[in-house]
């Protein structure tokens, strides 16, 4: 709400925290001649605002972590970037991340842009203590002596209601909820100002799920961090995402203001994704979508929705919907909802 | 009344460890359930990771025996079955579907092998049966999960997509005319878009042919969703049962309120 109040005000002009630009990135394969190209990440453009939580949605291989490795640099082959720039706003100073040389882009990494990983087991070295985890990762970052080092990491673990005992125990001991509460912790204690979570609480019980959602939240809050928060949970994106896109097969097909998304979503793909929570207390039929989810290498032309789409109109199988704002903060991709070019 | 099955005061022990440091972790105390055998239901066990729901499911199919009280099938001790062709009796009235479909199945495998390989040997009790037999029960499974046998044949895993390939692993689970699923996390690795799909999918089975389910989750809104009756679990116990729907309407015991209240409500009206 500030950072949108700012942003209004015409003598400050406050840029964004991450200024993402016709973002494409493919997956090209060769093999006995023939190139394939998958295009995980296909013409995306986003913003994320200092102190914004940004929610990205879609199903399994629609490209939402092709899009986070794009974001972060963190490409290797066959993933390659076809296009489009990824900008970040440190502190006033602004990085390319496609032009940084490596050493550079080392040390924005962890200083200022930290990343929560999916599986905690495969973060944390399983066969050395937790302390050696935090200071690999976070010694070099931080520019402190040992001994200051240390007592920062442990006035942080605190800060998170976990024991500093942990430190010197083996990722093995903790519980899976522990786990995934340090890693976060691990991300976290450089102080960024931008972190990406892909999947944090996915592999994670209803009751320990609260408690990890509630602590990136407070963490969220009290560093100022922006937060791109990844996973295909709607019922999570509810909870801690102020703004969320929906990306279908490589695409964004709509974003706007969480409770605008969930009250009043107006691409069909949304609008089913809202529509097919089941709710604990409502028992009316929840239909399912015909069809299977595209496959990327090969993807329908035009509208990727249309063959499975209930509005589908013969527009969207020859031309492919732009992303348009339809009101402040909403930007859907939809002939139907925007009406077909003429 | 007969039961179709009945859990009766059973117990599974995990003893790790040597001789001396023996240790032991009770996975499942003393658990009773039964299941009627002419009012099909889906029942559903939910609870934390860790409360046992898995190993009360790999005792209701015979891979665990467990090591207090009885899993009586249809009347038999399941851990009396000793025979093979008891044993394939058994379990052409006990299929499980996987949490993983991925996983179920074999990369470098074609699916279709699976669903022939399954038809075949339950029919081999029968007689030999005839390709066209074979094909047309593999036919006929599909088609109850609203698929065919045109459009899996030949076809490799990563060619279909995870909610194709758990209806496939459901369709050869349904092959043998089970009286009973065992739904381990059926819907967890399946997308948002399909997830409704193989839940309506197990109502339907439910209603059509009169399948009695038993569905491991932790996801309480799909369990509100589609079950009859739920049994809450917590540390091998079950502290809370009965109809679904009341239960997670009016939760009494402090675990089961604490879980209806860790549920993510995506509710803005």
């Amino acid at each position: 709400m500030q950072t949108e109040a700012l942003l209004r005000s015409p003598d400050i002009v406050v840029e964004p925290t991450l200024t993402v630009e016709r973002l494409k990135a493919y997956y090209t394969t060769k093999a006995f001649g023939i190139d394939r190209d998958i295009r995980a990440v296909d013409d995306i453009s986003l913003t994320v605002a200092k102190g914004e939580v940004y929610g990205v949605a879609g199903e399994s291989s629609s490209g939402k972590t092709s899009l986070i490795k794009t974001i972060v640099g963190a490409i290797r082959p066959p993933l390659h970037v076809v296009g489009g720039t990824v900008r970040f706003n440190f502190g006033g100073q602004t990085y390319d991340i496609y032009d940084l040389k490596p050493d550079e882009l080392q040390a924005i990494r962890w200083r200022h842009l930290s990343y929560i990983m999916q599986g905690s087991m495969n973060v944390l070295n399983p066969v050395r203590r937790i302390k050696h985890s935090f200071y690999d990762f976070a010694f070099p970052h931080m520019g402190l002596g040992r001994a200051t080092f240390w007592d920062r990491v442990r006035d942080h673990l605190r800060k998170l209601d976990l024991d500093p005992g942990v430190l010197d125990s083996y990722p093995h001991q903790l519980s899976g909820g522990m786990r995934q509460r340090t890693t976060i912790a691990l991300a976290t204690v450089c102080t960024p100002e931008f972190i990406v979570a892909d999947e944090p609480t996915t592999a994670l019980d209803v009751i320990v799920q609260r408690d990890v959602l509630t602590m990136l939240r407070d963490i969220q809050r009290d560093l100022g961090s922006s937060f791109l928060f990844v996973t295909h949970d709607m019922s999570v994106h509810a909870t801690v995402s102020d703004r969320v896109g929906i990306v279908y097969a490589g695409r964004l097909v709509e974003e706007a203001d969480t409770p605008t998304l969930f009250r009043s979503a107006r691409h069909p793909y949304t609008q089913h994704l809202v529509a097919s929570l089941p709710k604990i207390g409502d028992t009316t039929r929840r239909a399912s979508l015909s069809g299977r989810p595209p496959s990327l290498a090969d993807p329908p032309p035009g509208c990727r929705f249309h063959p499975r789409c209930p509005l589908a109109m013969d527009v969207c199988s020859k031309e492919v919907p732009p992303l348009v704002s339809i009101a402040p903060r909403h930007r859907v991709a939809c002939f139907a909802v925007t009406g077909a070019p003429s | 009344m007969s039961l179709l099955l009945d859990i009766d005061h059973v117990g599974k022990t995990f003893t790790q460890g040597g001789l001396l440091s023996r240790r032991s972790i009770e996975a499942v105390k003393d658990i009773s359930l039964q299941i009627e055998a002419e009012r099909p239901e889906i029942l559903s066990v939910v609870g934390e990771s860790g409360s046992g729901k898995s190993t009360l499911a790999a005792m209701v199919l015979g891979q665990q025996l467990p090591t207090r009280g009885r899993v009586l099938f249809d009347g038999v001790d399941v851990a009396s079955i000793r025979s093979g062709a008891d044993r394939r009796a058994f379990m052409a009235k006990v299929q499980p579907v996987l949490q993983n479909p991925f996983e179920a199945f074999n990369p470098l495998k074609r699916v279709d092998r699976y669903l022939f390989a399954t038809a075949a040997n339950f029919m081999a009790a029968t007689g030999k049966p005839t390709r066209q037999e074979i094909e047309a029960r593999v036919d006929r499974a599909l088609v109850e999960v609203g698929l065919t046998l045109a459009e899996v044949r030949g076809r490799f895993p990563h060619e279909l997509s995870g909610g194709q390939l758990q209806r496939t692993a459901i369709a050869r689970a349904l092959i043998p005319d089970p009286r009973l699923l065992v739904a381990d996390e059926p819907v967890s690795m399946v997308d948002a878009s399909l997830r409704m799909s193989i839940v309506n999918l197990f109502s339907s089975l439910r209603d059509r042919l009169g399948l009695s389910i038993i569905y491991i989750t932790h996801d309480l809104a799909t369990a509100y969703y589609i079950s009859d009756r739920i049994i809450i679990m917590k540390k091998g116990e079950v502290v809370e049962r009965g109809n679904a729907r009341e239960v997670l309407d009016n939760p009494q015991h402090p675990y089961s309120i604490a879980l209806k209240n860790a549920v993510l409500t995506p509710d803005f009206a």
